[in-house]
């Protein structure tokens, strides 16, 4: 049997990767790829907990974090190519029309 | 222990995988390798018990998200990034602001490895608590999910709803009325 703890250090790996991957890479499809990581090692605690406490709810809340994923991939991926087709460019950089 | 062997070499493909992911210039190369993440997530998921997540983990993330992203790749003809100068320099001689990111990131991993450190019952194994079984049953989750949990699963409907509206309005061109 594999104690909780090897899981939930699994999944502190893939969070800490994801959020790596935000703040280094300058691709905007590649970070939308960081975020799909981290809400895939939170889901994998979630399983974890729910199999720890003997309980069907963690896998149960791991639906509705993949249900917000697909809602977040579809708007991110839609918001990539409006700026791609404004822009012509995918890094972030290139994106200060904001900046003060 | 056949058991705990497939959990460290599924856990050491989809830390490795996801690690690759960040590392590939070609975004390309990413999505493929985020997939591979994801299936060997799946088993993990077979492992505590909990089949019918890790189908759904394939046939929705491998099936469906991924495939998403490998049209928006491939519609976008996935220009290689440009980075700036500085960027490909060694990341502790980068310019001042982003020293700062890295000292906060290194903070957030001490502070997980902390927090993980600190809790004492987490030493004991997955698996010993209830009916495996019953607990990775589709009758019990469907159960729970329709009765416990059924306002959010409603609210879930609305918000693919407003999801796939806000999709199609961002991505239409201007003009198309």
């Amino acid at each position: 049997m594999i104690p909780l703890s090897h899981y939930l250090v699994v999944s502190a790996i893939l969070f800490a990767i994801g959020s790596a991957g935000v703040f280094l890479r300058k691709n905007l499809i590649t970070i939308l790829l960081s975020v799909e990581i981290m809400l895939n090692a939170v889901n994998l605690s979630f399983v974890a907990f729910g199999r720890s406490a003997g309980t069907t709810d963690g896998q149960i809340i791991t639906f509705f974090v993949m249900t917000v994923a697909a809602a977040e991939a579809a708007v991110g991926l839609a918001l990539v190519i409006a700026l791609f087709r404004n822009r012509e460019s995918l890094n972030p950089d290139a994106f200060t029309s904001l900046k003060w | 222990m056949p058991e705990s062997l497939l959990f460290y070499v599924l856990s050491g493909l989809a830390v490795g995988a996801s690690a690759l992911v960040i590392g590939q210039r070609n975004p390309m190369y990413s999505v493929l390798l985020l997939i591979v993440s994801f299936a060997a997530l799946a088993g993990l998921y077979i492992g505590l018990d909990a089949p019918f997540v890790a189908m759904a983990q394939m046939i929705i993330y491998a099936g469906a998200i991924m495939v998403l992203f490998l049209f928006v790749v491939m519609l976008l003809n996935a220009p290689q990034e440009d980075a700036a100068e500085w960027d490909r320099t060694h990341p502790l001689r980068r310019p001042g602001i982003a020293r700062v990111g890295i000292v906060l990131a290194l903070l957030f991993v001490a502070e997980l490895g902390w927090a993980l450190a600190k809790v004492v019952s987490l030493g004991s194994p997955v698996g010993g608590q209830g009916d495996g079984a019953v607990i990775g049953s589709v009758r019990e989750m469907g159960r729970v999910l329709f009765t416990q949990y059924s306002f959010a699963f409603e609210a879930t409907s609305i918000l693919i709803l407003v999801a796939m509206v806000g999709a199609v309005v961002l991505a239409r061109r201007e003009g198309d009325a």
